[in-house]
């Protein structure tokens, strides 16, 4: 699945980026503390956060992130926007909380290995 | 804690400059400035703002009345209720140490304002900008935010014990200022550890230059 699909299956609106609207999302991972994302987050992934600062674009091209959802009504800062469309960065807002929006892309096998217990 | 309790203890401590910084609020600045001019205490307003980051920046004033500008731009960004069954009473005092009201907001809660936004201000304001306790795991610029963030205009970089400073050094490399201070929030952490100015007089156009270390004016720890 791409960042533009997963854009239309959650009704996200992008706010930086677009030129990595096609790039693979592989896997996902939720997290405020970007010492943790930057530890933990899988390559490929889609982040979702309510950080706006424009660190999170930097933590994205380090990591190799596809693309950042900031959740819950957060808006980037307008650094974070400025930068996001440098890096080629993904910025997409949404009001669906963290839990809401993982488990949706959860569900439509984002970061799902093959035979892992959800019902289809 | 208290302002009398505060001043009296960092006196008996050999501190000869302290800084008043509560949470989002510098409403018991007034009463610890004035008690330290009577005691022969120099002490300076501050407060540390809980940015919209969940970043602790540790700000300090020359005057009171710069602090509470501050605090009127933190107030309206600043949501919430106290409650005293969770977080206690927010108590604001005079210098005698009597209870002149409470405080009612959540000053635990985080400013919606942006930590270079917040950065900006104190520096319009006349103040002094220090990234707080950066070593610890929590509410800190590092563990937030991954990293400082480029061109962030910080005046220094607080750290908790002067153990983190090699590892914090790779952060942070050469500027800003390092310095060290307890970050109390009982009384008997007052003085536990503390930085060493080298002045000419204990006052705030001193410190600035001491954080740009301008003049032989150094921060030791």
């Amino acid at each position: 699945m791409r960042v533009r699909d997963i854009k239309e299956m959650l009704g996200l609106e992008l706010m930086a980026g677009s030129s990595g609207l096609d790039r693979m999302v592989q896997g996902g991972y939720c997290g405020d503390l970007l010492s943790d994302v930057m530890a933990n987050a899988p390559q490929g992934g889609v982040w979702l956060t309510v950080q706006a600062h424009q660190n999170i674009v930097a933590v994205a091209v380090l990591r190799e992130l596809a693309a950042i959802i900031l959740v819950n009504g957060s808006k980037p800062d307008p650094k974070t926007i400025e930068r996001g469309e440098q890096e080629g960065i993904p910025i997409l807002v949404t009001n669906q909380g963290a839990f809401e929006a993982a488990g949706r892309l959860f569900m439509a096998g984002i970061g799902r290995t093959r035979n892992e217990g959800v019902c289809s | 804690m208290s302002p009398k309790r505060i001043v009296e203890r960092a006196a008996k401590k050999g501190l000869d400059i302290i800084a008043i910084s509560d949470h989002n609020s510098a409403e018991n600045t007034g009463a610890a400035v004035k008690l330290g001019r009577m005691k022969g205490m120099v002490v300076f307003p501050g407060m540390e703002v809980n940015t919209r980051e969940e970043v602790h920046l540790l700000t300090v004033f020359e005057h009171v009345s710069q602090a509470l500008a501050m605090q009127e731009e933190i107030y309206r960004r600043l949501e919430g209720k106290n409650d005293p069954k969770i977080f206690g009473d927010q108590i604001v005092a005079n210098i005698h140490d009597e209870v002149e009201g409470f405080n009612e907001r959540l000053l635990i809660g985080a400013v919606d304002m942006a930590l270079e936004d917040v950065v900006d201000k104190v520096h319009e304001l006349g103040g002094l900008c220090m990234a707080s306790h950066v070593d610890r795991p929590s509410y800190s610029l590092i563990s937030q935010l991954g990293f400082i963030p480029p061109g962030l205009d910080l005046d220094g970089i607080e750290i908790s014990t002067p153990d983190a400073k090699g590892v914090v050094l790779n952060y942070v490399g050469e500027a800003p200022s390092l310095v060290c201070f307890s970050d109390s929030h009982r009384l008997e952490q007052i003085g536990a550890v503390f930085s060493t100015f080298f002045l000419e007089q204990p006052v705030f156009a001193e410190l600035r230059k001491a954080f740009k270390g301008e003049g032989g004016r150094k921060i030791e720890f």
